[in-house]
């Protein structure tokens, strides 16, 4: 078994075929968005590949040490950040191919005019805790 | 076996082991195996008397543990010479459980969780599903709770408004999974509200009996929000609403107002109303003024905004509501809500989806891009 994440970006992937901000869609398919998501982490969990799945707020805050008996320097959001996480899901599955054939099926999801948002998303392998026995 | 039983035993059975010379940390540990020995046994053999059981089992867990640890001996000796015959008169202890696990000195986390358990009869693993957070993190948390608190005795009056404060973050929790926070934190509030003679806990019971009454009228079957306007109120639970209204009555009779019997007047007000265009807005106004009075809490002036949008036109609420800080959670979708009550569905459509930028949950994150993407739907008509 490995595990993946899938990263949702607001902004930094490439741009997606239909790609159309939620408010501009109908209240019909945003609902059949929804439910598709529902639907998918719903099967995850059924088939036991699914660990985790979080949505993040656009805004965020950075901050740093600023030194010794400082409070911390805070700064942003910056509206200029290129990269922008939305969210995450975390996948436990038996193959590289499986975690692609999953993320090709989120990507597909309903969006404007019914038709799939083909959405970037990206994948990341987990680097593992454990040694691999090789002896 | 009833497990609502089990659980409203726990803070009489801590009690016990404390009367009977144990400590509050170690007392709760042995409570806390003996309910999952409950937990586990009581199904095939429930117990004629399940609080002697309990004190039982508690007390043989407590020696237990006492003398597993073998440098502990003296003091074994000393706690079994000092066994006292049992429960003795004096006030009631369990209501001071409620204190001890609410005391200011705790975190709101660490107080929660502790009360849950000591209180509420909860085990540590349901504790963790309901907050969906690893089981480790939350025995990790009731142990340094335990600790802050290990110098406090039990016999010290403790302070009824933060015990309110544990038992209404419990609430607004609502539920996950197996375990419903709402209606547990109903249960403890009753609990409560049985043991001490206080407006403020009425209040509190009542605003949460009302408040639940409205459950399954607030979300759809899907699981997003339909706002109280739009609330099929056919489903709302009258026998809640009836016990709510009168627990609040009570309380308001002895002119002592506080914060939550004032959010329970505005929800029975809205319980009140047949339909929503019934609802008796100029009287919600003016409890949300006592509630601003009592509290001076921006989020109640918000929500006054947003009330006299609907008591003297949204004209008036827009004005309300310019009168306070931009950026409180909320401030946002209110403006939406009130520029599209005002006609001017172009302003409320990028206000809704601007709200659902800043939305902190999910439901209504969803709630407020529908909002906007329904007004965008009839503005390219």
């Amino acid at each position: 078994m490995a595990k993946y994440l899938l990263l949702k970006h607001y902004r930094g992937a490439p741009t997606g075929v239909n790609d159309v901000p939620m408010d501009q869609w109908t209240p019909g398919e945003i609902s059949a968005h929804l439910q598709y998501m529902d639907d998918f982490a719903a099967r995850l969990e059924e088939t036991g590949e699914y660990i985790d799945g979080q949505a993040l707020s656009p805004e965020g805050t950075w901050v740093r040490y600023d030194g010794e008996g400082k409070p911390p320097v805070t700064d942003g959001p910056f509206a200029e950040t290129k990269d922008l996480i939305a969210g995450w899901m975390v996948l436990d599955v038996d193959s590289y191919d499986r975690a692609l054939e999953l993320a090709g099926e989120l990507s597909a999801a309903p969006g404007a005019g019914g038709r799939p948002i083909h959405e970037w998303l990206e994948l990341r392998p987990f680097l593992a805790v454990h040694p691999t026995v090789t002896e | 076996m009833d497990g609502v039983l089990l659980r409203s035993l726990t803070p009489e059975v801590i009690a016990v082991l404390v009367r009977r010379g144990a400590d509050f940390a170690a007392a709760e540990d042995a409570v806390q195996e003996a309910l999952i020995e409950a937990l586990r046994t009581w199904p095939e053999r429930p117990p004629r008397d399940p609080k002697g059981w309990l004190v039982t089992v508690a007390w043989r867990k407590f020696l237990d543990a006492v003398r597993a640890d073998a440098s502990r001996r003296l003091r074994e000796q000393r706690v079994v010479a000092e066994l006292s015959p049992g429960p003795g008169p004096g006030g009631d202890d369990s209501l001071q459980l409620y204190f001890l696990c609410a005391h200011p000195s705790l975190t709101p986390s660490s107080a929660v969780a502790l009360t849950l358990r000591a209180v509420g009869g909860l085990t540590t693993g349901q504790i963790a599903r309901a907050y969906l957070v690893g089981e480790a993190t939350i025995a990790q948390r009731i142990s340094r709770a335990k600790r802050t608190v290990a110098g406090i005795s039990l016999d010290q009056p403790g302070d009824v408004a933060t015990v309110l404060r544990v038992l209404y973050l419990v609430f607004n929790e609502g539920y996950s999974g197996e375990l419903d926070l709402a209606a547990e934190a109903i249960r403890l509030t009753r609990q409560l509200a049985a043991r001490i003679d206080h407006q403020e806990v009425a209040g509190l019971l009542a605003l949460m009996l009302l408040h639940h009454a409205r459950r399954s009228a607030r979300t759809r079957s899907d699981g997003s929000l339909v706002p109280l306007a739009e609330q099929d109120r056919g489903l709302w639970d009258t026998r809640l609403i009836a016990e709510g209204v009168e627990v609040l009555q009570r309380s308001l009779v002895r002119d002592r107002l506080g914060e939550y019997q004032a959010q329970a007047a505005i929800a029975a007000l809205h319980a009140d109303a047949r339909t929503a265009g019934e609802t008796d807005w100029v009287q919600i106004v003016e409890w949300y003024d006592e509630l601003v009075r009592l509290t001076e809490s921006p989020v109640a002036r918000l929500n006054r905004a947003v009330a006299v949008g609907e008591a003297d036109g949204p004209r008036a609420g827009l004005a309300a509501l310019a009168s306070l800080d931009p950026t409180l959670p909320r401030h946002t979708a209110a403006a939406a809500y009130l520029h599209e009550r005002d006609g001017d569905r172009a302003a409320a459509a990028r206000l809704y989806a601007e709200a659902a930028r800043q939305a902190p949950n999910l439901p209504e994150r969803d709630h407020l891009t529908l909002q906007a993407a329904r007004l965008n739907t009839t503005l390219r008509r």
